[in-house]
């Protein structure tokens, strides 16, 4: 598996060693919270409502078996015995002490991780698809593609103070688990006529004015990547407004200018530096590809696993849900669902986290992924050990079978946690999470995606649930608005808001009522709940959620 | 004419915990909302809040936010303040965990 260079490591170490004195200046009274602020941001530390939060890039969601051991570690020395995995691929603790955070940065050097360029107006943590390497219907593993992107521009000097920050998404497949359309820029890996080589979205991002990405660059060379991306950057980085942090993105440079536009300057910007790059960054790419090789394989005859399903239900359920095709036919990708009905989404405690580890470790070929669905994916399971795997985490309640249905809900840290959120998330969630168990209706409703965000900046990603819910404050009350409709695969669409909001209450009987119309008015079983609404519009639903108000209001 | 005054506390977080605090009418900083002193005047806000400001070696954030009086002391009257007074609502940790209300003082 893929391993820092000894350059990193010296950089990752001495940011370490910058970041302790600047703590010690910042605690003897040398430095004022001015100056430290931005210090402690460019090292991933927050300062939330009930205490500092420490964000953890991990890159393309790709963790070792030591790493997430090393995460356990770190949660019951210096937290509070757990963590939150996030949208953005990252882990978050949320109750370090100010003097402790240069222990944990040390103890997550150890094991190759930093907390850099997870805030600040930079390029953020890349993201992939989190089956990357694992997939049956990816064309490549785009983690390469994506560590190559991350070591541009990791400190990458002309890049540290964009307008804005910058997320870039990869993926592979055709059908789209990264999310590519909502991000700054996204690569897409395609082939024509067998080439290999990129198709390069552009100005796609949620927040306070969500739009979908545009393919500024329909194949692109491989070769081409980086001058590509620093020619889209270069023009962003001239264009993208400064006066305004909330017309910053890429998405509104795209937007005002026009994608023609900003296309015809970033091609010019391209053919001017493409031939500044000697072609290294090719031999850096051909050497990430053989450091991502896949695993050997064990040879393990799967037909254990259709005995063991054929007299278990529950595991039979399991297996289902939680896994995906896997390249190698007696494999499996599995997904660990961190939705246990009624607990807070994305968040795994230290037991759990070793448990995940020591899975890896016995059956994972010692690798796990954390996904924008806030779930850890073991990528590689031969199916015949998936029994075993299954026994071993329903021990600890990682064995929910519900990816992808109702309770496998986003929810941002929201209210509970963010100094910047307008209402909670976390416990609508819950409650959500609850109520359709109660109902029992989950396996019937099938595929469904809820994603709640407890501001307007979009961290839940509630544009592109196919139910959205965004929490805000109505006059010193929290209110809840829904949209339906969005989507945030190959088919990207942003949802449409149904009206007015609901009160704390009552969101969970909404979002009921929308559940049950669909199931009264899908015309199959297999026509889910967004190709429901596509057919249907957003009438019925309207309805479901406002019609007796309407009636009582004539 | 200018907007009415409404009754204030003032708090920040602090430095080394990152804790929620508020401050007393003797100038302390402590952990529990009820302890602080209710500002209902003005200039004693904006005085409080320059004290506030020089103190920043062992606090963060200093800000006004609205309260009322409450047969224990003052309460928050918005729910974000609300919540500043407990902790998250999805575990019991933070100050709703908190045993030790007489050690409060930072
Ligand atoms: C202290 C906590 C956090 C702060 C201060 C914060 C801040 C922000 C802000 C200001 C934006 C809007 C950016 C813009 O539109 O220009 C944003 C967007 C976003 N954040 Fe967060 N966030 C926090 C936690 C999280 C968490 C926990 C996640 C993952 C669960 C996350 C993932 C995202 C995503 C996916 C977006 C929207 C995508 C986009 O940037 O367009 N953030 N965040
Ligand atoms: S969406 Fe708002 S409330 Fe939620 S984490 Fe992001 S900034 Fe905080």
């Amino acid at each position: 598996m893929y391993k820092y260079s000894d350059f990193d490591e010296a950089f990752v170490r001495e940011r370490c060693a910058q970041f302790r004195g600047q703590v010690e200046r910042r605690i003897d009274g040398s430095l004022t919270e001015e100056e430290f602020r931005p210090l402690r941001l460019m090292n991933g530390l927050y300062l939330q409502l009930h205490a500092y939060m420490l964000r953890i890039a991990v890159p393309y969601g790709t963790l070792r078996s030591d790493q997430m051991r090393q995460f356990a570690h770190i949660a019951d020395t210096w937290d509070k015995g757990y963590g939150h995995f996030t949208t953005r691929q990252n882990i978050q603790f949320n109750w370090p002490k100010l003097k402790d955070v240069p222990d944990i940065l040390d103890a997550l050097a150890d094991v190759q991780m930093h907390a850099i360029q997870t805030s600040g107006n930079t390029i953020r943590n890349t993201t992939v698809d989190h089956f990357a390497g694992a997939a049956a219907d990816e064309i490549a593993d785009p983690r390469p593609t994506a560590e190559l992107i991350r070591q541009w521009s990791t400190d990458h000097p002309e890049f540290q103070f964009l307008p804005r920050k910058f997320k870039i998404a990869v993926g592979a497949a055709k059908h789209d688990r990264a999310v590519l359309r909502a991000h700054d820029v996204a690569v897409e890996l395609v082939e024509e006529d067998g080439q290999p080589g990129y198709r390069i979205f552009v100005g796609g991002g949620l927040g306070r004015t969500p739009m979908i990405g545009q393919v500024v660059r329909d194949f692109l060379p491989k070769a081409d990547l980086l001058p590509y991306l620093e020619a889209i950057v270069s023009t962003y980085n001239l264009l993208g407004r400064r006066d305004n942090k909330y017309k910053a993105r890429i998405k509104i440079t795209v937007f005002e200018n026009g994608l023609d536009t900003f296309r015809d300057l970033a091609e010019a910007e391209f053919a001017r530096i493409r031939d500044g790059f000697s072609g290294v960054d090719q031999d850096v790419l051909a050497d990430l590809e053989r450091q991502f090789a896949l695993p050997a394989f064990k040879n393990a005859d799967p037909s254990a696993l259709s005995a063991a399903v054929a007299v278990d239900p529950t595991l039979a359920a399991w297996v289902a849900r939680n896994t995906n095709p896997h390249k190698v036919e007696t494999h499996a990708s599995v997904t660990i669902s961190l939705k246990e009905h009624g607990k807070t989404p994305g968040d795994a405690s230290s037991e759990q986290m070793r448990v995940m580890a020591d899975l890896a470790d016995a059956y994972g070929y010692g690798e796990l992924r954390v996904s924008h669905e806030q779930n850890i994916i073991m990528p590689h399971v031969a199916k015949a050990d998936l029994p075993a795997v299954f026994t071993a985490l329903a021990k600890v309640g990682l064995a929910t079978a519900n990816a992808g249905l109702t309770s496998d809900i986003i929810a941002c840290p929201g209210m509970d946690y963010c100094a910047l959120a307008t209402a909670r998330s976390i416990p609508v969630a819950e409650k959500i999470a609850l109520r359709v168990q109660e109902l029992g209706l989950e396996q019937e409703i099938g595929l469904m995606k809820i994603k709640i965000s407890g501001c307007i900046n979009a961290c839940g990603h509630h544009h592109v649930g196919h139910i959205g819910i965004l929490g805000l404050d109505r006059a010193g009350v929290e209110n809840y608005q829904i949209t339906l409709g969005g989507d945030g695969t190959e088919n990207a669409a942003i949802g449409q808001r149904t009206g007015p909001g609901f009160a704390y209450d009552e969101v969970v009987p909404a979002v009921e009522r929308l559940l049950k119309t669909y199931l009264e008015k899908r015309e199959t079983a297999e026509e889910t709940f967004l190709d429901a609404y596509r057919r249907l519009g957003a009438d019925p639903f309207k309805e479901a959620l406002y019609g007796d108000a309407k009636k009582n209001a004539a | 004419m200018a907007r009415k005054f409404t009754p204030k506390v003032l708090t920040a977080n602090d430095l080394l915990e990152g804790d929620v605090i508020y401050m007393t009418a003797d100038g302390q900083w402590v952990r529990d909302h009820a302890s602080a002193e209710l500002i209902e005047d003005e200039t004693i806000a904006d005085m409080r809040m320059l004290t506030a400001q020089g103190q920043q070696d062992h606090i963060v954030g200093p800000y006004l936010a609205d309260a009322k009086a409450g047969p224990n002391g003052p309460e928050p009257t918005h729910f974000r303040e609300e919540f500043r007074t407990r902790g998250p609502s999805n575990y019991y940790h933070g100050k709703q965990a908190d045993t030790s209300k007489e050690s409060a003082n930072v």
